[in-house]
This record gives structure tokens, sequence and C-alpha cells, in this order.
């Protein structure tokens, strides 16, 4: 009981804190805080099912998050019709190419014999799949990303509703998910953490590069909302104006906080949807099989349990979860740019909200996330006023100071960091600790 | 779960990120500790009245007494999960007492950490891992004086003298060695600190009758040189028949304690302990 | 055909950059390898452990700059390094004894200490953002080049150049006498063994009188060397920015695990291994087999394999490939 009481004042603080961003700045900002934090209450979400239920040690959530975003690009954009045209049908034939070699080289070493001529075999087999797949791919590429660069160059989507992407987004995460589960649980030792790090800075890579697919660092910008009207059309529609201004609000303002509330409405279903699936899963036979993994493995493998394909099964979830979480976060943004995937805001920054809400428990999760993210955005004002603070006795113009507040940007990772250490070292659990 | 949140790995093995080598299970003394004079008169080594466990987990030791006296060989022997490596943890240090007291040579040392006992004269071969295995032969002699600051060469001619094989050997890597080849550098590295006492964790465990009869017969030649023996043994009867004192220890605490001649002799124990 | 051509652009572009490169991975896995083997977890703090240590060696460099101080042709840099490792050392000391020494103490396992160098990485990344900013630094002087591509063309009258860079050298000649250094300290002298016994076996090391702590100090020591060097040189060969150190971390990782985890020879092995098979795959081939080629059968496209961007699908590629066929790297057992 006193558990439940201390969880529900750890949301009313983190609540509280947020509401008084809107009273005190806006409630623009408060709002965005909200819908970021939705997003990240679902990315720990995630991340939790992977360490918090089974102790497996994702560092690529950044790259389950960016092939989310490519979900919502390839969903909901409408299709370049002259790239399709160009090259479209070669870049798939491409494509398969690549992928029958790998599945026809993966099985030529389950048939043949060990030995020379079975490394021989497979390595001519790689070599001509490999040119016979550039030869068909580089031509169209260059077809592809020629059609009118500046605008499309690339092939577009399917133009499907955006919300359909959010799926869409979670199944290519969770497609990723099992190549990298299959190969690194697969290996004689568990080498789960290198593998994701490693294919999370390739699925960064691909989305940078592959401009016929992306458009690369040019980035996808307009993504459809679909059901989430835009700012610009509230503001156009008189009848919408004419409610506004007889609340008594300024119509441009009401027009974003409209908006955002409404995504705040369907990301906050989905993350109820998620946590009431989530707590019945953890307390369903499969949660507690999860958890007498996770307590003994030797003695759960003892009693017939296959734990790595428990530990497979639940990697994918839990990168699907995050993938979700990424085409959720492109809609919300309404664009992909690649560029701004990083590691420390988008793998590390979701470990610091495990850690901190308290891993292996999904409530946990969801504070951490919202409270992370709301010193995320507020550290940054904050760091810039201490610094003022600190600065306000020196000289004007003086080398330091000017240093100082410079770099009080800068204050954030910092905190992030020491938030963390200080969670671990005083609360290892978390704020609300697993039961 | 464990009662300690940060030594709760959720099952963690995913070795890209942590080192899959066990981690070390004793918990010795902590440092600051200092050795005073003891009153009253004690034998040479004694483990008065122990108890305790490791961490905050049950007693293992109660009130368990075992003692030496200077030169001679003292025995623990007893059934599975008696205590008895727990016994020998203790007196050296590997584990925090919750009552009683070890003293060596008319001074109380249980506040001593491991290091400063092998500084006092006191050195532990455990029953397992008990050799550097990377490292080689002359490397695990040369760490078994870490502490020393003259000459150890010396010493390693002894050790080479007892142990004629480890010469031979000086330079393989430990791990390479046979099971019996290994208890010898493991003992040597035990002897090159030149200790007091010296306290052996079941020596023959795990090694041939053969090999077996060839350590007790080193065994007792390094106790005719001077240096006291506590030593914990499975083989009872062989260990007790060249005991000077035995310990039969059950569930932590003293069942029976007498000369090694006299427990052989004594009825109730081989009925119990050896077996007829 | 020429092949003497060839082989000159083959080594210009391709086996000197990577040998460079190779050797400043095999330096920043040593310290990886050195803390995996002592204190039983991957810092993920070494890429901003390096980032830290070559940011104060750059501090300094432009302190002695100012005063006019110079190291003749070499980098003054070189002079600043000491006190770069100082820095750094302090620092690593510091972080053991307010953040590590706890864990220890509460016998943490080491997953929970992966997390902790997590926070720490953060902070250290922080910090090192706070103090010189993001922006690239440069801090290179002396001279340029051991050999320039002209100076080489017209010494032997070849149309391809040779350039040899004084980073280059430089590293190279460094990461062999550390190297060396290292080894020498690790199996000759006697903390070195009382390292490599802890590493082994740390309950025996217990009984035998090594103090972990002065173990744990000494490790902190030799990994803020280390990295402060690999950071260095890395600055030097290449430029300084903080984020390219922080990315740093997964070939560094890849090199550690590819040679296995704990053994500092396997992690000079596995730096080579990445470093060359990066290179390797991403150049553009276009040049040399030009030169192999017979006249009029020039390849037309640049024969290059993968993009450049792709340069960590290769250390992931081969991190999988050696992981499949040696599951314990490529040495095994021969732990710090």
């Amino acid at each position: 009981m006193t558990h439940q009481i201390r969880a529900i004042g750890m949301f009313a603080a983190v609540f509280a804190l947020i509401a008084l961003t809107g009273f005190t700045s806006s409630w623009n900002v408060a709002l965005g805080i909200i819908n970021m934090g939705l997003i990240s209450a679902i990315m720990a979400l995630g991340v939790n099912m992977q360490w918090g239920y089974a102790g497996l040690f994702n560092v690529g959530v950044m790259g389950f998050v960016a092939l989310g975003g490519l979900g919502a690009v390839i969903v909901s954009m409408p299709p370049v019709g002259e790239a399709w045209a160009t090259g479209g049908l070669r870049v798939l034939l491409a494509l398969a190419v690549a992928l029958g070699t790998i599945v026809a080289a993966i099985k030529l070493w389950g048939r043949m014999a060990p030995g020379r001529a079975r490394g021989l075999a497979m390595l001519a087999l790689l070599v001509v799949g490999f040119f016979l797949f550039r030869f068909l791919f580089d031509p169209a590429v260059e077809a592809i990303e020629a059609v009118n660069p500046a605008a499309t160059g690339y092939l577009g989507g399917l133009g499907l509703p955006v919300l359909l992407a959010w799926p869409i987004g979670g199944a290519l995460a969770a497609g990723a998910a099992w190549i990298v589960g299959k190969t690194a649980l697969g290996l004689r030792s568990d080498y789960l953490a290198i593998a994701t790090l490693g294919i999370a800075e390739i699925i960064i890579a691909v989305l940078k590069n592959e401009d016929w697919m992306t458009r690369g660092v040019k980035n996808v910008i307009g993504i459809p909302r679909s059901p989430v009207p835009y700012e610009i059309d509230l503001q156009n529609s008189p009848g919408f104006v004419e409610k506004m201004t007889a609340w008594g609000f300024d119509p441009v303002t009401a027009s974003s906080i409209v908006v955002k509330l409404c995504y705040a409405s369907l990301f906050t279903a989905v993350l109820l949807l998620l946590l009431w699936a989530s707590q019945m899963a953890l307390n369903s036979p499969w949660g507690r099989m999860m958890r007498a993994i996770r307590d003994n493995e030797v003695a759960a493998e003892a009693m017939g349990k296959d734990v790595t394909g428990r530990h497979l099964q639940i990697f994918i979830l839990g990168s699907a979860i995050c993938g979700l979480a990424g085409a959720m976060m492109t809609t919300l943004d309404g664009q992909l740019t690649p560029g701004t995937y990083q590691p420390l805001r988008f793998t590390f920054l979701i470990w610091v909200m495990v850690i901190v809400g308290g891993s292996g428990n999904n409530w946990g999760s969801v504070l951490g996330g919202f409270l992370i993210w709301f010193l995320w955005v507020e550290v940054e004002p904050i760091g810039l006023w201490l610094m003022d603070v600190i600065t306000s006795g020196m000289a004007d113009g003086s080398a330091l100071k000017t240093h100082l507040l410079e770099s009080a940007a800068h204050m954030r990772l910092l905190t992030m960091g020491l938030i963390l250490l200080l969670v671990l070292r005083f609360s290892p659990r978390g704020l609300i600790p697993e039961r | 779960m464990t009662k300690n949140a940060w030594q709760d790995d959720r099952g963690n093995k995913d070795r890209s990120i942590t080192n899959p080598k066990p981690p070390s299970d004793a918990e010795p003394v902590r440092k600051g500790g200092k050795a005073v004079k003891a009153e009253g008169d004690s034998p040479f080594l004694i483990g008065d009245r122990m108890t305790g466990g490791y961490g905050t987990g049950a007693n293992i030791l109660n009130d368990c007494t075992v003692a030496v006296e200077k030169g001679e060989i003292a025995v623990i022997v007893g059934p599975n999960g008696a205590g008895k490596s727990t016994a020998m943890k203790a007196v050296f240090g590997m584990l925090n007492l919750k009552s009683g007291s070890v003293r060596l040579d008319g001074e109380d040392i249980t506040a001593l950490t491991p290091q400063d006992r092998v500084a006092k004269g006191m050195a532990f071969v455990p029953q397992t891992s008990n050799v550097f295995v990377s490292l080689t032969v002359e490397e695990n002699l040369e760490m078994g004086a870490f502490l020393r600051k003259d000459d150890i060469r010396p010493t390693i001619a002894q050790v080479y003298e007892l142990f004629p094989i480890l010469k031979d050997k000086r330079r393989q890597a430990a791990g390479e060695l046979s099971g019996g080849q290994r208890q010898q550098v493991a003992v040597g590295r035990a002897l090159m600190t030149q200790p007091k006492v010296l306290m052996l964790d079941e020596p023959t465990a795990g090694v041939s009758p053969i090999v077996m009869d060839e350590l007790f017969d080193r065994i007792i030649e390094v106790a005719r040189a001077g240096i006291t023996i506590l030593m914990v043994e499975q083989n009872a009867r062989q260990a007790l028949e060249i005991a000077d004192k035995g310990y039969v220890l059950v569930q932590g605490a003293n069942a029976y304690t007498d000369t090694g001649k006299a427990l052989l002799a004594d009825p109730e124990v081989r009925r119990t302990f050896l077996g007829g | 055909m020429d092949p003497i051509n060839a082989i000159v652009a083959l080594l210009n572009f391709v086996v000197i950059p990577a040998t460079a490169y190779g050797a400043q991975l095999a330096i920043g896995a040593l310290g990886v390898t050195m803390i995996y083997g002592i204190l039983r977890f991957s810092n993920f703090a070494h890429g901003d452990t390096m980032a830290f240590g070559a940011m104060c060696t750059i501090l300094v460099t432009w302190l002695f700059q100012s005063w006019g101080l110079h190291l003749w042709v070499l980098p003054t840099a070189l002079l600043a390094l000491p006190f770069g490792i100082a820095a750094t050392a302090a620092l690593l000391i510091f972080t053991d004894r307010a953040v590590y020494r706890f864990y220890r103490r509460q016998k943490a396992a080491p997953v929970i200490l992966v997390i902790v160098s997590m926070g720490v990485m953060f902070v250290m990344n922080g910090l090192v953002r706070f103090i010189i900013g993001v922006e690239d630094q440069n801090f290179l002087d002396g001279e340029r080049f051991i050999i320039s591509a002209r100076t080489f063309k017209e010494m032997t009258g070849l149309d391809e150049g040779l350039a040899f860079k004084t980073s280059q050298g430089l590293t190279i000649v460094t990461a062999v006498v550390v190297v060396a250094a290292l080894f020498w300290f690790l199996n000759r002298t006697r903390t070195g063994k009382s390292m490599r016994a802890f590493s082994d076996n740390e309950d025996l090391a217990l009984l035998s009188g090594i103090n972990p702590e002065k173990v744990v100090t000494y490790t902190w020591i030799i990994v803020a060397g280390l990295a402060t060097i690999a950071g260095v040189l890395y600055g030097l060969d290449k430029s300084f920015k903080p984020f390219t150190y922080f990315q740093l971390l997964l070939p560094i990782f890849a090199a550690a695990i590819v040679g296995g985890l704990g053994s500092p020879i396997g992690a000079i092995a596995g730096g080579f291994v990445i470093a060359f098979s990066e290179i390797t795959v991403t150049y553009a081939f276009k040049k040399v087999l030009g030169y192999f080629a017979p006249g009029g059968w020039e390849p037309d496209s640049l024969m290059q394999l993968l993009s450049t961007d792709y340069k960590f699908a290769v250390s992931f590629a081969i991190l999988i490939i050696v992981l499949l066929f040696k599951p314990t790297g490529l040495f095994k057992g021969k732990s710090v």
C-alpha cells in the first residue's frame, strides 16, 4: 500500500513540475514535454522489458528508434512515380538478390561438409552475389537519386495513413532485432551488447547514405499527419478562430495547443494500451517464466525452458516497442532527419530513464521517461540561469564569463550523468522499485 | 532476488561487457585493524570459539575452536558441509567473525586483514583455484613472496628442492600442469613467504592415490622443518595418522577433539566418520 | 602494367593510414581490455576518457605554444602529453574513489558497473564539451610530413606520390614504445606481475598479500596513460572533436573483443585487424587496379566495395565472423 502511495506521489510530483512549466513559461512548452515524455516512456518500456524482465543489455536503442522513423517515411510519404519508373523494380530486384545470396550462403554452410571446399564455395557464392547485387543496384540508385534531387530523389513511400506506420515501424525494428538476436544470442557466449551497439551505428549509416530510400542527410520533411489537423488549417478555419476568440484565447497559440493535445491523446492511448499489455504479460505464466529465467537461468534450463528462445522473444518484443515509439516520434516531428540520431540521446538517455525509474517496473519506466525528459528539456535554461548567477560578479566581457555562459548548454549531459550516478548509488532499485 | 540491489545482475551473461570469471566469494576483514598482545597462555595458533558466516547469511561456524601448537600438525576432518573450509578461512581473516577471536604467537590478530596475516607469517593454500593459471610456475612462486623485500632466490631454490619437478617446469604456465603438479605449485607458493604457519585446505582433493602419498610425505617434511601445519582433509584416516591433533567438526561446531591416534582409536569416531 | 606505382598507391592510401589507425585503436583497446581484466567490466566511458586526455594535452599545448615553446620539428603536443596523462590519471583516480570503489566494496555485479560507467560517460562527455566545446580543434604543429607526396615523386620519378605524415610516423613509433613498455611492465616488474595475478585469481592474490586497491589504482593510472596517448595520437592524425571520440568506442570495443577480451596481445591484434579491414573494404581500388590492368582494361567504376560511411559495418561484420569461429576471440586465455 505504501508502495502505491509512493508511486502515485512520484507521478504527482513529476506532473506538478511539468504544470509549473506551463504556468511559468508556456503551455506550449509543457505540452511539448508531455508529448515527448509519452514517447520516451514508451521507449523506456521497451528497454525495461529487455533489461528489467530478462537482463538483456541493449545499447542499440537508437537504431530501433530510427527504423521506426524509417517506417513512418515508407508508409506515409506519397510515392514518387518517376523514381519508381526509372529504377524502383531494379532496386527491389537487387535487394532480393542480396537477400537470396545471404540465405543461400547460410543454407550452403549448413548443408556442405566442413572443410576447405565449403569455405571456398561459400566465398565464391558471396562474391558472385555481391557483384550481381552491385551491378543491379548501382545504376538503379543513380537513376532514382537523379529524379528531382532537390525535392525528392528517392522512391517515396506508400502514401498510406501515418497511423499505420506505427505498427509497421515496430515491425521493422522487430525484424532487425530478430537478425541481431539470432546472431548474437546464438553465439556460444552472449555478445548482445556489442552487437546492438554495432547494428545501431549501421542502421544510422544506412539511413544517412541510402538516399534512394530516405533522402539521407537531405532529410524527409512534411510527413503527413492524417488524423491530426495542421495548425495552419485551424487558423484558416473561421469556426475555430471564432470559438477560440470567444473563449479568450489567441487563435495562433490555441491552434498549436490543440494539435499538441491531439497528439497527446493519441500517444496516451498507445502508452496505456502498452502498459496494460505489459502488466498483464508480467503477471501471466509467461511473465513468471521470464522472471524464473532471469533469477536462475540454470534451474530454468534444467526444467526444460528454452532460455535462448525466450530471450530472443523478449528482445524482439522490446525492440519492436522502441521502433513503435520511433515511428510516433517521427510522426510528431513531421520529418526524418538521420543526422540527429545520436547514441547519447537515443540509447543512453533511455537507459537513464529505465534505471532512474526502476528496473523491472513498468510504472517506474513511465515515470523515468517523463522525469528525465522534463529534466533534459529544463536543465538547459536552468543551467543558463545558474551560469548567470555564477558569473554575475565577474567583469562583463571577461573571457571566463563568456566561456561559462556559452558552455551552459553543455550542462545537460553532465546533469544526466550525475542523476544516473546518484540514483544508482543511493536508490539502486530506482524511484519506483520492482516488488 | 538478492538482498543487495547492486549484486542483482538480472541474469545478464553478456560477455562483451562483463568478465565471466567468478567473483571473489571472500569477505575479508577490512583494513585498519591492529594486532594486540593477547592475555594469558594459549596455543601457538588458535581460532577460539569462532561464530560467523558469509554476508548476512546464517552462521556456518558455531562456537568452533581449532588450535595447533608450534611445529605440530593439526587436522580438521568431518562430513561434507561441516564448515571445515569455512573454519580455515575464518582463521585466515577471509570472513568477518560475529564473535570469537584468532590468536597467533601470543597476539590477538582477529582484526587483521588477510594481507597483514601473511605479513605475520601465515600462509594459506585454498582447495580450488590455488594457482595463478596464466602465470608461469616461477611467477607463481614470486607472487607468493609478494610481501617480502629481501632476496627470494634461496627460498625458490628450497621449493625446487622440495618439489624437483617444478624446476623443470618453471617457465611453463601453471594452468598447463597436471593436478598433482598444480598442488605442488600451490604449496610452493605458500611456502615462499617463509611462513610460521601453513594452512592447507584439502591438499589431496582430486589427485591420484600415489600422488597423494607423495604429497603427505612432503607435508611431513615441511612440518619437520619447523613449520606449523593446520590442514583440512577429506581422507580422514590417512590425515589423522600423521596428525598431532585432530578436530572433528559437525555443523560448524566441535564434535570430537583429541590427538590423531586417539581419534583413530575412538570407536565412536570410527563408526560415524571413518566408516568402521 | 605498372606494379611499382600500384604498390606505392596501395601503401599511400591503405597500408600507412591503416597502420596508424590500427595503432591508435590498439592502444585504445589495450585500455578497455585492462579494465575488463582487472575490474571485470567494459568501460563505456573509455572514448570520453580519451577525449578528456586529449583535451588536457591540447590545453597545455596551447599554453606552451603561447610561450613560444616548441619541440623542434615534432608537435608541441608531445611535450604536453605527460601533463595530459597526469591530469587524466588524477581524474580517473578521483572517479574511482568517488564512484567505483563503493561498488567494489558492495561486490556489485559487473553489469552494474557497466551502467555506472554509462553515468561516468555522460559526466565526462559533458565535462569535455563544457571546457573545450564541440568544435574541431587543431593542435598539430611542427613539420607536417616526414616525406610529402611531391618530394617522393621528385625523388623516385614515379607517377604516384607517397605521403608519410609526421603524425603517422609518430603514432607508429609511440605505439611500439608504449606496447613494449606495457609488456615489459606486466611481465617483468613485481607490480605488473601482481596485476596479472590479480586479474587471474582475485582470492589467491589476496592470500598472497597483494593489495587489491593498489592494483586497481595502478590499473587506472595505466589506463589514463593509454587513453590519453591514444586520444592525442588520434587527434594529431585526424583532428580533435569530442563526438568522434565517443564514436571510437565501437571500433575499440570491436578490436578488444576480436582479439579476446582481457588479452593485451589480442587487443593489439584486434586493433590492426579492424583498422585494416575498415580501410581496405572502404577504399576505392580504381587507381591501384588501373596500374595492374593491361592497357585499355582499366576499371571504370571506383572499385570500392563499400562507401566509407559504412566503416562501422565492416568492424561489426569482422567481429561477428571472428566470434562465429572463435567464440572467445583470437587470443584466449592469457589474461592481463
